[in-house]
């Protein structure tokens, strides 16, 4: 290097890159899930009564709206990205906060009813549980709290992700040349959605 | 690279594709209501497969990528599920 | 964006936004990220050799000689938890794929600088969580490295900062490899074809897919036996239930390749290292390519090896140990690429040749004894014996660490722009290597004859092995002080080095030694009838 001068390092933004890069993250979440579903298909399969008795405590109808809610906000987080690309900045905010509040009111729900739980005494390594449940459903409820807890961590991560969206949309470093934060985000949040598509029969619907 | 262009999801099509998620949803709330012994969980997670595959594929763009993305997402379920039958070689053969 | 004087500086001299120390803790420049992981990981090294150090005293004598049992057993975890999930795991990719992935690919840098650094924040996180495990609390982990359910929720030691710790090492090594894998499949120059790729660059590209498949299931493992801990959930407590076999499973779904982690880079680094000394177009390079992939991939279906003796059926063990088997073979393939690349080559004996041979013979007795833990009938008899032991020593340290050193040797001057002192160097590699085989050796012949591992104790008939093994530790000790003052003298003292001191074929030599801030003046590009191994 002949000149002393300063180097500008280049600005590596790239979508596909960042697309990747989150896809790649992803696989690491189904991973994790992935092997909370094998304890689970291992504990089903060696305790398949009382699974289905533990599985009569928990209440269908709070699942299913739950299950509905996040369909919906993963269709409104979607669209998001098309009102990006079509330059409709606000819509794209009013968009993502919609999806936000829709993640605030699922963990409502998931608050009360692990709440309506607590009440019953049953949580990990209550007295309830350990002196009146049989072994099959102490694993039942265990997995139940670890991964609809772990689901709920991610819905807090995803609406973590997008305040940085909007913020980035509101400020103008996200915008439709550059639109890879609100992808990726939409991205995340998909993912939390794919895992409760299978939580929810596994836990809820095995009657 | 501002110069790729992605294909831009008509509003339209996520709504459709909502409705059929909710409607799958509702498909399996009912069906494993009746009684269907050892094929209820088998029903329930075939619905579950489905609706992943609308998700994966409108919501999360799949369908619109280029094909090494699908390849490496067809094998990370592949390796998912090898996990599961080699664990399943000790406990249904205990 | 930033902005960069660079004063006709390279990569060790330029001065960033921020001086001094913070320049580089707080630099996103792979290069010096690479440097960064290097010393880190030469302390945990040091660190870790000291306390095997100190397990080989305390095993020349039987009964008691410097420590008791409790003592020992906290030795043997801290030494596991710390060469493991500190030194060989990050190994190779942190350090050398940091220093050379993106020059050997024509690339700028990684495809997330920052992710990159907070990598390395998250190692030293992880480095310090476990640390802590020892200072504070009641007594450091006494589990083993694989924190065995139930033993590891029911141990009264300080078991969670272990475990946080090595969850946070974990996230540390998904996310090298995540930006591992982007960097090579989009930061590629022009013309850099799959494959015109350097075997190098293809085995962190198989590791790359390890580390981000496999680290999740160790992760949350380890934070359900921290759940185990704090509430009882029962998991994977019998007395509640659960099955610490699956645990065992669990365990091993990531460990098993995670040995993988470790040694298909150093395969890797051999690749680079052979054929540079041969002066010699590599043999089979596709061949090498196929079998990177294929150990990457059919490691993940082998790692019931490890439990053959705690009790899963019949069926999972004739099939993991067919398994095992298999995945051997790959391996061996390596093995004949590399010494058909010698063959008729004209060899240029210098430093790193001798390590790459050295590596060659050590991971093939390494590789064979594994055999024999691999068969079903033998690994009854020597499981949980001194075999293992020598057998992973043989194969972690005599596979990865002897190519880490090779690789040392190799990139030495181009990271530093300087030369070694080679007459030392050689020297330091011979009295590692007898001490190695001295240490090791002995340790195969106590396991056949049943002398248990994880025990600070042995039968009086173990004697005379013990003291071979001890004494060639303290040898080996010796040459790893040789080595490394020579290395450190060097650094700093050592003669200007030529851009290409070995007359290497891939990228990293057309750069000047040390490389500019930005790699390359400009973008290169590689044409048709290149490639990573065009000797004439
Ligand atoms: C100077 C170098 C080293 C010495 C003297 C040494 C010595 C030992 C000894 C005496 C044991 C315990 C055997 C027993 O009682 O069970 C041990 C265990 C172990 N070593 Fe090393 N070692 C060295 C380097 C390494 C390296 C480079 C690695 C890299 C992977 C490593 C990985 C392990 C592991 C994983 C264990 C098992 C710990 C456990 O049982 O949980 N060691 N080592
Ligand atoms: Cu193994």
């Amino acid at each position: 290097m002949e000149h002393a001068h300063h180097v500008e390092h280049p600005d590596m933004y790239d979508a596909e890159s960042s697309k990747v890069g989150m896809w790649l993250f992803i696989f690491t979440e189904l991973l994790l899930f992935g092997a909370l579903f094998v304890i689970y298909a291992v504990y089903r399969y060696m305790n398949p009564d009382a699974f289905h008795l533990a599985g009569e405590e928990l209440n269908r109808v709070i699942g299913t709206v739950n299950t509905v809610i996040l369909l919906i906000s993963s269709m409104t987080i979607a669209m998001a990205t098309t009102a990006l690309q079509k330059g409709h900045r606000n819509v794209a905010i009013g968009l993502v906060s919609i999806t936000f509040v829709i993640g605030l009111a699922f963990l409502v729900n998931k608050y009360f009813e692990w709440g309506v739980k607590f009440s019953h005494g049953i949580w990990p390594g209550s007295e309830h549980m350990i002196s009146e449940m049989s072994h099959g459903e102490i694993l039942f409820f265990g997995l139940y709290f670890v991964m609809t807890g772990l689901h709920a961590l991610h819905i807090i991560i995803g609406m973590a992700i997008m305040v940085f969206a909007v913020r980035g949309l509101a400020r103008g470093k996200v915008h439709a040349d550059r639109p890879s934060l609100l992808d990726n985000c939409g991205l995340y949040w998909h993912l939390v959605d794919l895992i409760w598509i299978f939580l929810f029969p596994l836990f809820y619907l095995i009657h | 690279m501002s110069g790729e262009k992605h294909h831009i999801v008509p509003y339209r099509l996520y709504f459709v594709v909502l409705i059929a998620l909710l409607a799958l949803t509702f498909a399996s709330v009912w069906i494993t209501s009746i009684e269907l012994r050892d094929y209820t969980v088998a029903a329930a997670l075939l619905f579950a497969i489905v609706k992943s595959y609308l998700v994966l594929n409108y919501f999360m763009h799949l369908k619109y990528d280029k094909p090494y993305i699908k390849i490496m997402v067809g094998f990370v379920f592949a390796i998912f599920l090898v996990m599961i039958v080699i664990t399943f070689l000790d406990y249904l053969y205990r | 964006m930033q902005t960069t004087a660079v004063n006709g500086a390279n990569y060790l001299t330029y001065q960033g936004k921020y001086k001094g120390l913070l320049g580089w803790i707080f630099s996103t420049d792979h290069k010096r990220i690479g440097l960064l992981y290097l010393y880190s990981i030469a302390t945990m090294f040091t660190t870790g050799v000291l306390l095997g150090l100190a397990m080989k005293f305390e095993l020349l004598a039987p009964g008691k000689t410097i420590m008791e049992a409790q003592t020992y057993n906290s030795v043997f975890t801290v030494h596991g938890v710390i060469m493991i999930f500190m030194v060989v795991v990050p190994g190779l990719p942190a350090v050398f794929g940091n220093l050379m992935l993106p020059i050997m690919i024509g690339a700028r840098d990684v495809a997330f600088p920052k992710l990159n650094l907070l990598s390395w924040w998250l190692y030293v996180s992880g480095v310090f969580l476990v640390l802590a495990a020892l200072l504070f609390g009641k007594g450091s982990p006494d589990t083993g490295w694989t924190f065995y359910a139930p033993y590891s929720f029911k141990t009264g030691t300080n078991m969670l900062p272990a475990i946080f710790g090595a969850f946070v090492l974990g996230f540390s090594s998904i996310l090298t490899g995540l930006n591992f894998l982007v960097t090579i499949h989009r930061l590629r120059c022009k013309g850099m074809k799959w494959m015109k790729l350097p075997l190098f660059v293809w085995t962190l590209y198989g590791t790359a897919w390890i580390q981000l498949l496999a680290t999740p299931v160790v992760g949350i493992t380890l934070v359900l036996v921290a759940l185990e801990r704090v509430f009882g959930v029962g998991i994977f407590d019998p007395a509640l239930g659960g099955d610490p076999i699956l645990y065992q499973h669990l365990f091993w779904i990531y460990s098993h390749p995670a040995v993988y982690i470790m040694i298909l880079p150093a395969m890797g680094a051999i690749s680079e290292i052979i054929p540079t000394f041969s002066q010699k177009h590599i043999f089979g390079y596709k061949a090498i390519i196929a079998s990177t992939m294929a150990i990457a991939f059919v490691g993940y279906l082998v790692w019931g090896h490890h439990m053959f003796t705690a009790g899963m059926s019949g069926t999972a063990q004739y099939y993991f140990s067919l398994l095992t088997f298999i995945v051997a073979i790959p391996s061996a393939i390596k093995v004949f690429n590399w010494i058909s690349t010698l063959y008729k080559g004209s060899i240029n004996i210098q430093t790193p040749f001798y390590w790459a041979v050295s590596f060659i013979f050590v991971f093939m007795i390494g590789g064979l004894s594994g055999l024999v833990l691999g068969a079903l009938a033998t690994d009854v008899h020597v499981h949980d014996t001194a075999f293992v032991v020598a057998h992973f020593h043989y194969i972690v340290f005599g596979g990865t660490g002897f190519a880490f050193f090779a690789a040392m040797h190799y990139w030495f001057p181009k990271i530093f722009g300087r030369m070694y002192d080679k007459a030392w160097a050689n020297t330091g590699w011979l009295v590692f290597f007898v001490g190695f085989l001295a240490l090791y050796t002995p340790m195969f012949y106590l396991g056949m004859m049943g002398m248990p591992r994880r025990y600070y104790d042995y039968l009086e008939e173990f004697h005379g092995g013990n003291i071979l093994s001890t004494f060639g530790s303290w040898v080996l000790a010796t040459g790893f002080i040789i080595i490394v003052v020579n290395l450190v003298r060097s650094a700093r003292k050592g003669a200007p080095a030529e851009a290409n001191p070995w007359h290497g074929r891939t990228l990293e030599w057309t750069v000047p030694s040390p490389p500019p801030v930005l790699n390359f003046d400009k973008e290169p590009v590689i044409g048709e009838n290149d490639g990573p191994y065009n000797y004439e």
